[in-house]
């Protein structure tokens, strides 16, 4: 009787076609990604039925955090090379006459939202610690003496006559805030707004 | 892991004598560590989702010459108060005609204001889930755009429907108030307003608190 023999090498699996599906689903990820610069505020948005997507550029978007803070965002426009944000920040610069060096304003383009009065502006720009930058979102002042908020929303608004309005407000700041920040949109008619909502289906029968 | 394996003959062939095949063995277990690495951090940090939005449009804030007639019975009058308190009333609290309309305590379940807005709504309601059903037995009928469109449109035509205001004192929620936007939207109402209180609907709320009250 013949041994028989043990193979001597363990049973290899092939795994390229594994690698081969990791590279493509890699691919994909990687190209779909895109990094969203970090926004000012976490916002814990109301849920709704609607499942109309956020339109992508063209948008002043105006934060309501929790805690009644408001922060302010506003992106390039869909032709990017028009370089909205750089324009209507030096705009504003110069009716608060705040002074930014070039770099600071190239800097700012690729930030996004803030909340902070314009004269800290610089400072915030140029911080780089992540726990100091958070420290300085203080809001954007609103009050009627010191109204920031409509001086960026007008400014906006004249740089970008195509913007949509988005409010997005958290599920539990006040109201009174969010209506005030519409009855700033509106002074310069812009009477529809975007809520930014979580999309939460609901079924209901007669 | 992944490699290439070379076939070796065994010892079986007799005979010619084979050169020894070298095995072109590469080891791509790092790569393939890396690729496993990327791959679970691009799949982690994508959000598919985009956020949602939901629209609404205000009223422009220049004074109208002569505003449009309200049919009294069509109105509902929801008002929204601190800790995510909810009241409503129909018709209309004219201090002219007494006795004023009774506000009534709701909430933001099944059976609060859904069940109002459903039962005031009814019509419309049968109606646009009727064409929605009818439009979702044949597959890809219409683009969501034109079906939303469509429907937009049956809600203009509708002449029954209920109209109402959405009132917020300064102390409610915004989220209480997309609740409330929301709840329409679920139950097809098309016509609303947001609009601040007045006078009267200040002391009707006074009033039922101190009711309402031990």
């Amino acid at each position: 009787m013949s041994k028989i023999k043990l193979p001597s090498k363990p049973p290899r699996i092939d795994m390229t076609p594994m690698v081969d599906l990791f590279f493509l689903l890699l691919t994909f990820f990687m190209l779909t990604t895109s990094f969203k610069p970090q926004e000012a505020v976490q916002v814990d948005t109301p849920n709704s039925i609607s499942d109309k997507t956020t339109p992508e550029k063209d948008v002043i978007t105006v934060f309501v955090g929790k805690d009644n803070k408001v922060f302010f965002n506003i992106d390039n426009g869909k032709d990017s090379s028009s370089h909205i944000r750089r324009k209507v920040l030096v705009k504003v610069a110069e009716q608060y006459k705040v002074k930014f060096t070039p770099a600071q304003i190239k800097r700012f383009e690729t930030l996004a939202s803030f909340g902070m009065p314009i004269k800290d502006m610089p400072a915030w720009i140029s911080a780089t610690d992540p726990k100091v930058r958070d420290e300085m979102q203080v809001g954007v002042p609103m009050d009627s003496l010191n109204n920031q908020l409509e001086m960026w929303i007008l400014i906006s608004r004249n740089e970008n006559s195509n913007a949509e309005v988005a409010v997005k407000g958290d599920y539990a700041s006040d109201y009174k805030v969010v209506k005030k920040v519409m009855d700033l949109f509106q002074k310069y008619n812009m009477n529809k707004f975007n809520l930014t909502t979580t999309l939460e289906k609901v079924e209901v029968k007669l | 892991m992944a490699e290439i394996i070379a076939n070796e003959g065994g010892g079986k062939h007799k005979g010619k004598r084979r050169a020894k095949k070298l095995s072109t063995h590469i080891d791509m277990t790092p790569m393939v560590d890396l690729a496993c690495l990327l791959l679970t951090f691009f799949m982690l940090t994508t959000a598919f989702s985009k956020p949602k939005v939901m629209e609404i449009a205000l009223p422009d804030k220049k004074p109208i010459k002569d505003p449009p007639k309200l049919d009294q019975d069509k109105v509902i009058t929801v008002i929204l108060d601190e800790n995510d308190k909810v009241y409503y009333y129909n018709k209309l609290a004219d201090p002219a005609k007494l006795p004023l309309p009774e506000l009534v305590e709701s909430n933001f379940s099944k059976d609060g204001l859904r069940k109002l807005f459903l039962n005031r709504n009814k019509d419309l309601f049968a109606k646009v889930a009727n064409y929605n059903d009818s439009i979702m037995k044949v597959k890809d009928a219409m683009p969501p755009d034109t079906l939303r469109s469509r429907i937009k449109a049956m809600g203009k035509a509708d002449k029954v429907g209920p109209f109402v205001m959405i009132k917020a004192t300064d102390k409610a929620k915004y989220g209480n108030v997309v609740n409330v936007i929301d709840e329409l939207a679920i139950t097809n109402v098309v016509r609303y307003a947001i609009v601040d209180l007045n006078p009267i609907e200040i002391k009707m709320l006074e009033a039922k608190k101190n009711t309402s009250k031990p």
